[in-house]
């Protein structure tokens, strides 16, 4: 018996809808068909009338949701693509993340956003949007990597009296997988050690995190030890471990599948030069996706965004500094 | 609508002496659609109003020290300072504050509608506003469809001033009536002279009902000349002449005067009484709210979060050195 990151989502919004009669399911497909991905297989049956097909119309379906919201209801909003939310970006950052603000009436909404790159999937299917989000007040952003996080923080964004957009990663819906689903959750703002090194730190998030591990363990064959630490949210983002590591390695890499340009590579640096700038060893650095929309050709995009390969290379520069 | 044109002249008088902060933004010329609107509605119903619906927000119960409260900065208001001028509201008590991006607030009354759907409120409206500029949106497309689609009970109310701020009608859209826009989404059109508040109030009233009773969307498109500038700050020269002297250039509320008494339903010395009791709310609100005090920057919280213990702090070396 095991559960995918796919199913985990699956069953986290089940648990959501069974828990709480004020959660409904809005979004294209999320019906009867079960999503584009069928992270709601089922759903629409288990739940009549709380899974809604929305016609394709971004800003109406995050508007809506904001009005359920003012009515005391918890709607998770399911953009079929990442990719697909900016139609819906002026509700979410402009109305959804202002409106408690404004109003002292909360907005706890999800928007939950198929993310990142698979082959072949080229520049409209790919993109990784949670540092745009990130830039507004009034906003959490979610980036689980993991299995159980998928389903943990999913439910406690569904219970946070904020919008959240929770940004989930396409290539990892099949591939990883648990025994089981978690009974204990870390809480959302705190990051996690996800394996422990002295040499050198790599801050990464979400599919990038395994990237990540995967340099670490090569790069333990040579003897070194990488610490990895994963974000799970970025926003709040979890300055202090960040920083407690760095202290203990004197280096730092950021790691993120998304473009360099104001990243969360780029904030994680800067907070770091900030709070803990007498703690590097070398100067910090950041490895992102190449500045271009994203390849659909395979050999392309294998070298757009960061491998376990390129972060190899890219720690090995680091360690000479 | 006349402590709604009583009330914007006061907010006028007082942005032309310095006494308000950031703009002003009239209805006049729009006060008979306006109010129609919010005497249609009833307790339970949900409106978003727009930017020149000063009229319909007091008909539906704002009360006048809202928008006071709200043009003064008082910390007292409901906006607390953090907004300001029209974009004041109470979610809580079905009044939807606008934000500024046009077609947005009509996704949101469809929301709430689909809630009352889910919790089975029946016999619930939505009401919201626009002009002739807002349906050029694609918020508005996406929201009229979305509607259409659920059936909802959703009135939106189009007053055609013939500008979007200077823009002419011409240059937004080249159907023949906005009206006929109904037709495409499945929902139901109604046409009226807005500056007539006796067919306004009908057709409002008509409208209403029929969105009450199960009838889904109606769409309302109202002919009127926005009889002031886009905000106290704007001359509106671009406005024709020919406009102005047209039927549609006529003052809504001298035509609804004089109705009443043409009618005999008032004599010229009750609709002075009218005037000044409307003008002694006013300026008993503002006295009061001039002596209150504005939003504290040193004890406001800064955290856009209802979850506070998700607040991020972000240090600056100010900030660190003040502590």
């Amino acid at each position: 018996m095991s559960i995918t990151y796919l199913e985990a989502i699956r069953e986290a919004q089940a648990r959501a809808l069974a828990d709480d009669p004020r959660v409904f399911i809005y979004g294209q497909d999320v019906g009867a068909f079960g999503g584009a991905f069928k992270a709601t297989k089922n759903l629409a049956v288990e739940f009549p009338g709380r899974v809604l097909d929305a016609p394709i119309s971004e800003d109406a379906m995050v508007g809506a949701a904001i009005g359920a919201a003012i009515e005391g209801f918890r709607p998770i909003v399911e953009m079929q693509f990442a990719d697909f939310s900016t139609p819906g970006l002026n509700q979410i950052i402009n109305h959804a993340a202002s409106l408690y603000w404004r109003t002292n009436v909360p907005c706890p909404i999800t928007v939950r956003l198929p993310s990142g790159g698979t082959s072949g999937s080229g520049p409209f299917h790919s993109q990784s949007m949670e540092a745009i989000y990130a830039h507004y007040p009034g906003l959490i952003v979610m980036t689980p990597a993991t299995v159980e996080d998928a389903y943990s923080m999913l439910l406690e964004a569904v219970a946070i009296d904020d919008p959240v957009i929770f940004c989930e990663h396409k290539y990892l819906y099949y591939h990883l997988k648990a025994p089981c689903l978690p009974t204990e959750a870390m809480p959302v703002g705190k990051a996690r050690i996800a394996r422990a090194g002295r040499d050198l730190t790599i801050v990464a998030y979400s599919a990038m995190l395994h990237e990540a591990l995967a340099a670490a363990e090569e790069m333990a064959g040579e003897g070194t030890e990488i610490e990895v630490v994963d974000l799970r949210s970025i926003k709040p983002l979890d300055t202090d471990t960040v920083v407690a590591s760095v202290a203990r390695t004197g280096r730092l890499l950021c790691v993120g599948e998304a473009w360099p340009w104001g990243g969360v590579a780029a904030e994680v640096i800067a907070r770091v030069a900030t709070e803990g700038f007498d703690l590097l060893d070398a100067p910090p650095q950041r490895l992102n996706a190449k500045d271009t929309p994203i390849p659909y050709h395979p050999d392309l995009w294998s070298v757009h965004r960061p491998t376990a390969r390129s972060i190899v290379a890219a720690a090995r520069n680091l360690l000479r500094m | 609508m006349l402590l709604s044109r009583v009330l914007d002249e006061k907010m006028a008088s007082l942005y032309r002496g310095g006494k308000i902060h950031g703009g002003v933004f009239l209805g006049r010329g729009q006060e008979a659609l306006s109010v129609s609107v919010g005497l249609a509605l009833r307790k339970g119903d949900v409106f978003a109003p727009l930017i020149r619906d000063g009229a319909g927000r007091l008909a539906f119960g704002e009360p006048v020290l809202d928008a006071v409260r709200t043009y003064l900065g008082s910390a007292l208001g409901s906006m607390r300072g953090r907004d300001g001028n029209v974009h004041r509201g109470r979610p809580r008590e079905g009044l939807f504050p606008m934000i500024s991006h046009l077609g947005a607030m009509i996704s949101v009354v469809n929301g709430a509608l689909l809630a009352r759907r889910f919790k089975k409120v029946e016999g619930v409206v939505g009401a919201t506003c626009i002009g002739d500029g807002g349906t050029s949106t694609g918020a508005f497309h996406e929201a009229l469809n979305q509607a259409a689609i659920e059936k909802l009970p959703l009135v939106l109310v189009v007053a055609n001033n013939q500008y979007a701020y200077s823009t002419p009608n011409s240059r937004e859209f080249a159907c023949r009536d906005l009206a006929d826009k109904a037709i495409g989404y499945g929902v139901a059109a109604h046409k009226v002279d807005g500056t007539d508040l006796e067919k306004c109030l009908h057709t409002l009233r008509e409208a209403v009902a029929q969105a009450r009773g199960g009838g889904g969307p109606q769409l309302v498109v109202a002919q009127l000349l926005r009889l002031c500038g886009h905000g106290e700050h704007d001359d509106a020269q671009y406005i024709s002449a020919q406009f102005k002297q047209s039927h549609f250039g006529r003052d809504c509320l001298k035509v609804a005067e004089d109705h009443l008494l043409g009618r005999a339903w008032a004599d010229d010395a009750s609709i002075r009484k009218f005037r000044e009791e409307a003008a002694l709310e006013v300026e008993q609100a503002v006295a009061l709210v001039q002596h209150e005090p504005g939003p504290d920057p040193y004890k406001e919280n800064w955290c856009a979060l209802a979850s506070r213990h998700l607040s991020e702090r972000f240090e600056t070396p100010d900030s660190a050195a003040s502590r």
